[in-house]
């Protein structure tokens, strides 16, 4: 019997491409879980900021090593994305963007605008420092 | 047709007991993370790697000290609602899902009030 390609199919996550309305989807709720834990480490800087120089000492070197700066960075790109997806959800809410089209285009425009914002923020912050 | 008492339709609260209560207020609080997440990701790159005295100063700074304030209560108030939308999603078992929720609402807690509490400290020079 010939398969019929028309027909929908449900998707069994292990063999499934999902679609990238989907894979945004998801993203969404993973960064989401992500900026929960960044929270523990940002009130973690904090603390050890008002507890003083000494304990700052400690957060600082973590902050400034290799794997603090790849967390740095990772944390920011999870934080825009996560705004731009959550931006987008705020447009549905309100009726707007619906459709495949329109899901499609505003999936590519989530994902560059949180690039684009992680690449400014960091150009920027580097270059106020830097002067 | 519909099965519900016409007192249960104008009261509105739905199966949940909550009506829209839990869905408003998590887009009320993404509406006010917009601007101060903007204000996060930036000094999180600008101040992440800064020194004790450069972290010192900028919090110090009334502004930077409040925003910080509304960012910890406002961001751990919206984790909140996203991480129990989550295990309500994926944990089945009853008493695990709200041992879970409660360990989130109570942790969320002390964090914010952790982080609140060091913002003004710095910022108040104690």
């Amino acid at each position: 019997m010939a398969a019929d390609r028309d027909r929908p199919l449900s998707p069994h996550l292990q063999v499934y491409r999902l679609p990238l309305n989907a894979i945004t989807s998801i993203t969404h709720r993973i960064t989401g879980i992500a900026l929960a834990l960044g929270a523990v480490l940002l009130v973690a800087m904090l603390v050890a900021a008002a507890d003083g120089s000494q304990a700052y000492r400690v957060a600082y070197d973590l902050a400034a090593s290799w794997a603090g700066r790849v967390i740095l960075l990772a944390f920011t790109l999870a934080l825009y994305y996560h705004l731009c997806a959550g931006v987008r959800h705020l447009f549905w809410d309100a009726g707007y963007g619906y459709g495949l089209d329109a899901a499609r285009r505003g999936s590519w425009a989530i994902i560059v605008a949180a690039i684009a914002l992680t690449v400014s923020t960091w150009a920027l912050a580097l270059t106020v420092n830097g002067s | 047709m519909s099965l519900r008492t016409p007192l249960a339709a104008a009261r509105g609260l739905g199966s949940a007991k909550e009506g829209v209560d839990h869905w408003w207020k998590q887009r009320l609080t993404a509406i006010a993370l917009v601007p101060l997440l903007l204000w996060l990701g930036f000094s999180v790159a600008l101040m992440g790697t800064a020194d004790y005295y450069t972290v010192v100063d900028w919090l110090a700074h009334p502004v930077n000290a409040g925003l910080m304030v509304l960012v910890l209560a406002v961001g751990f108030w919206h984790g909140v609602l996203g991480l129990q939308e989550v295990i309500e999603d994926y944990v089945a078992t009853e008493w695990k899902k709200i041992t879970l929720i409660i360990a989130i609402q109570f942790a969320a807690v002390v964090l914010a009030l952790a982080g609140i509490f060091a913002v003004l400290r710095i910022s108040l020079g104690a």
